[in-house]
């Protein structure tokens, strides 16, 4: 392997990883703080002991998604010097932006709540939980509008100095059409995961018959539906922008070799991969794929031949298709688990409606099930963004191959394969056996309640 | 002033602010096992920090990322140069941030001890290692008119490079002890204050080397670098002094000042050079040839000059509401997992550990 594909497999790994963690994390941070909300306008005990605990499973998560997301601050320089000298003008300011706006405002109120409780009055006390939902929500709003640069780079000048990227639009950063839209489907995912977790785990607790979590699982209802709803809206939105401003990637999604008008949608197909342009056995749907891609049912998509045609016109001789086999099931991946998702929204739904939700065993384990489904279909959208995206780093203006350190070995990326690969399957196992433990634990008999007196300055001694 | 000069001296600042806010934390991760005698006052050294190391390291990341913005070109260069320390910075990092949160979640003895030792091992490394990275950009490296790196891991090994971390190290353990000192009652804080001494002196004697070695070597005599230098002589050994007589406040805020004063000497030394090329100084990057356009750097100013008071005001408050000296507790034993000293039973009970998420 060369050493922009061992680059490459490092920057997949560690981003994979860090967003297994980090969609969770804004999930159920918004879904803690509105049990808290619960609690403080109804008083209700059983909330106050539920805010608790799903505020434990997400604090345990943000260990490991803070810890990771250092590894991704530094790996730019380290691994893409290249990369950061040709774009840092422009794409270091929302990082460092994401930097003061966000993390401060994270990490400081997180230690806040987590210490304040029974110390701080109980509005502030809120207002702690809300700060870090906002504060995590901030920074994918940074992280994406810097990716969604690298999509469809705007507001940007080449200098004919020194040959870089340098900002000269802010404005055009934050209105990028890629940005706004995937800004809204990541925030949506990230509801769609927090909610799952919740559901799934409440639905362990119920059917081991400990009822005070039916209230969490009906909240987690109420975000799921209309988040999962809304993410598949914007995410086929996405199809169509990306069609606009990455056609490449929508066409390599769909496999689609040839040109076509009206397109029909193949639901699956054997071969039509990355050396193989006739696909098999295909399953399809008239009409579909012309309206994700463009919104009307006879609209146009044009195939990866005409655009490998086009690309080489403007940009020199090369290979400009991304590979087809991992665009094509990324999406079906996503796509199709996203509708059970759906589904499994709309059946706890109902069955609440129909007053079955609480003896609903089944309905139960197939939320335990659910639990996996976000990490799927998460992995699968990044695959097909960034995979999409190939053989550019920055669409149109930087190709990954050139982007590399120079100075860096082989043998030096390779030692950090391994080290990050070893740490991070060792955070896995913990990570997950903690979570397991605090998933399982039943709620406390009894809370001590607030006396907001100062003799319980000792409590905090012992947090951690 | 032009702009790219605001934004080193920014970079500075955050640096400065993360070696004196993380500087303390460090130095009480190393420490608590040895204040700390049985499990219940170490989890007290620990908690002494436990509201602030998280957003403490975020000055870091902000240094980090103010580099990217400001000087993508310093930004690349040292990234990719300090490649494998870096590396082992970060594992360093990500053990030490996972240690604090996951050491009190199981009550079992050698899961607590382990994550002891891997607070106490990663804490120490940190300023170790970032201290010989930033003694390195002074100091130079091999680097070509390209602006890369042309040596090895071994080059990163300068001495200069290692008394610098060396120096940090310590006075990170001499600010540990004093903030614990501060923070502290009875036992834990009579060790704590002993140790602050002993780490003060010996700091005192590696700055006054660190600070000749600058100013005859690398850094030249420059006359901002040096009254930083004196600051900081000054403040580790009113640090000391005041530690001996109990005054626990003017005694750590000598030592912070201490270490602050030597990261801004540094700084100072630096300028107007960001990384020396010890290849020859045509390579050096500087203040003017490293930074971005000024379109960027005016409107990361404009939101530096937004957010920094808003951030620093609720970093402020954030230590307000905590300022409390931690004691060990007397009467909610029972609750605490791991907590044997004062009823034998204590903690067998997996629902038990409710108060500490
Ligand atoms: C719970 C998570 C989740 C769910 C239910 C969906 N997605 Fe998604 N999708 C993501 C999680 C995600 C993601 C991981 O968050 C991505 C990666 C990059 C991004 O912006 O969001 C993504 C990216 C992404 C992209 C690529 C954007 C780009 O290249 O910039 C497309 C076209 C879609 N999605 C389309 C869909 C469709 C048609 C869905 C439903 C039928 C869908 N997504 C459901
Ligand atoms: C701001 C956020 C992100 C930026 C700036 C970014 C940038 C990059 C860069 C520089 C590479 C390496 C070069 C390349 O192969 O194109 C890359 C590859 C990759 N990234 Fe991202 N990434 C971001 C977020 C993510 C996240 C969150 C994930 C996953 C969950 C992800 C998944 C991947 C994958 C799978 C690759 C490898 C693609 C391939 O080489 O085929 N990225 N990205
Ligand atoms: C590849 C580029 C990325 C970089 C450089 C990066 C950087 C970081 C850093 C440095 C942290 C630690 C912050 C702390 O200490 O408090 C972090 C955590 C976080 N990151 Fe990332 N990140 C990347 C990708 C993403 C993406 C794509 C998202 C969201 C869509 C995201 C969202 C978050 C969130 C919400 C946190 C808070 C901690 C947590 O939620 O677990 N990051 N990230």
């Amino acid at each position: 392997m060369s050493n922009v594909d061992l680059a490459r497999l490092q920057f997949a790994m560690t981003s994979i990883y860090h967003f297994l963690f980090v969609p969770l994390t804004i999930g159920l941070a918004f879904l803690t703080a509105i049990l808290q909300t619960r609690w403080h306008r109804s008083g209700d005990p059983n909330l106050r002991k539920l805010t608790r605990f799903f505020g434990n499973l997400l604090l345990i998560n943000i260990a490991i998604g803070v810890v990771t997301g250092l590894v991704q601050e530094f790996q730019f320089g380290m691994n893409w010097s290249e990369y950061s000298r040709f774009v840092g003008d422009v794409f270091g300011a929302p990082l460092a932006m994401e930097g003061l706006a966000a993390f401060f405002l994270e990490s400081t109120f997180l230690g806040l709540w987590l210490f304040g409780w029974d110390r701080l009055p109980k509005k502030l006390h809120l207002a702690c939980i809300w700060l870090v939902s906002i504060g995590s929500a901030l920074s994918a709003l940074f992280i994406i509008a810097a990716n969604s640069w690298m999509q469809n780079p705007v507001g940007y000048q080449i200098n004919d100095q020194n040959g870089r990227a340098q900002l000269d639009d802010v404005v055009a950063i934050f209105t990028n059409p890629v940005f706004i839209n995937a800004y809204l489907h990541v925030l949506f995912a990230s509801a769609v995961t927090g909610a799952v977790m919740m559901l799934g785990v409440a639905g362990y607790q119920i059917r081991k018959g400990n009822k005070q979590f039916l209230t969490a699982a009906k909240t987690s209802l109420v975000v799921l539906f209309p988040s999962i709803i809304l993410a598949m809206g914007v995410g086929s939105e996405l199809g169509v922008i990306e069609a606009t401003y990455q056609p490449m990637k929508i066409a390599a999604a769909e496999a689609q070799w040839e040109t076509c008008q009206p397109c029909s949608f193949s639901l699956f197909q054997i071969g039509g991969g990355n050396d193989d342009q006739d696909p098999k056995q295909i399953i399809e749907v008239p009409y579909l794929l012309s309206i994700l891609a463009t919104n009307s049912p006879d609209g146009q998509v044009v195939g990866l031949n005409e655009l490998q045609a086009q690309y080489e016109q403007e940009y020199g001789p090369g290979y400009y298709v991304p590979n087809v086999f991992v665009q094509y099931w990324s999406m079906r991946l996503m796509a199709y688990t996203a509708s059970a998702v759906a589904l499994l929204g709309a059946l706890g739904l109902f069955l609440w409606w129909r007053k079955k939700l609480e003896g609903a065993r089944w309905f139960w384990g197939l939320a335990i099930i659910g639990i996996f489904t976000p990490y799927v279909m998460n992995t699968a959208g990044w695959m097909l963004t960034e995979n999409g995206r190939q053989p550019w780093i920055v669409q149109g203006l930087m190709k990954t191959e050139s982007a590399a350190s120079p100075s860096v070995t082989a043998l030096e990326i390779w030692i950090s394969i391994i080290v990050f690969a070893l740490v991070y399957i060792i955070l896995g196992v913990i990570w997950a056996s903690l979570m397991f433990r605090a998933a399982r634990k039943p709620l406390p008999e009894d809370e001590p309640t607030a006396p907001d007196d100062k003799s319980r300055d000792d409590v905090p001694a012992l947090t951690y | 002033m032009d702009l790219a000069n605001v934004w080193y001296l920014i970079i500075a600042i955050f640096w400065i602010g993360f070696f004196v806010l993380e500087g303390f934390d460090l130095g009480v991760g190393v420490l608590h096992r040895f204040v700390g005698n049985d499990d219940v006052e170490r989890r007290v050294a620990i908690n002494t920090i436990g509201p602030f190391w998280d957003a403490n390291e975020v000055w870091l990341i902000v240094g980090g990322a103010a580099i990217f913005a400001a000087f993508p070109a310093w930004y690349a260069t040292m990234f990719s140069s300090l490649y494998l320390a870096l590396v082992l910075v970060l594992v360093a990092l990500i053990v030490r941030g996972v240690a604090f949160e996951f050491r009190g979640k199981r009550d079992s003895q050698r899961w607590r001890s382990g994550w002891s030792w891997a607070l106490t091992i990663s804490s120490a490394l940190v300023p170790l290692l970032l201290g010989v990275g930033v003694g390195d950009l002074l100091v130079g490296l091999p680097i070509d008119a390209d602006q890369n790196f042309t040596g090895t891991f071994w080059n990163l090994l300068t001495p200069y490079g290692l008394l610098t971390g060396v120096t940090l190290l310590v006075l990170c353990l001499a600010d540990g002890a004093a903030f614990l000192a501060l923070k502290t009652t009875d036992d834990i804080r009579e060790r704590s204050r002993a140790l602050a001494v002993r780490f003060g002196i010996i700091g005192l004697i590696l700055a006054v080397l660190w600070v000749l070695y600058t100013v005859l070597g690398p850094g030249g005599p420059k006359p901002l670098a040096l009254v930083f230098m004196v600051v900081a002589a000054l403040g580790i050994a009113a640090g000391v002094l005041y530690q001996t007589k109990g005054r626990d406040t003017a005694a750590f805020t000598g030592t912070a000042l201490g270490i602050g004063g030597a990261v801004a000497a540094l700084f100072a030394s630096l300028f107007p050079n960001v990384m020396v090329s010890s290849t020859s100084a045509a390579n050096n990057l500087t203040v003017a040839n490293a930074s971005s356009g000024s379109y960027a750097l005016t409107i990361m100013t404009v939101v530096a000059v937004i957010m920094f008071p808003i951030v620093l005001a609720y970093q402020i408050w954030n230590y307000y509401v905590f300022r409390a000296r931690l004691q060990a507790p007397k009467e909610l034993v029972a609750d605490v997992p791991g907590l044997k000293r004062d009823v034998p039973d204590a903690g067998k009970d997996e629902t038990s550990d409710r108060q500490h998420q």
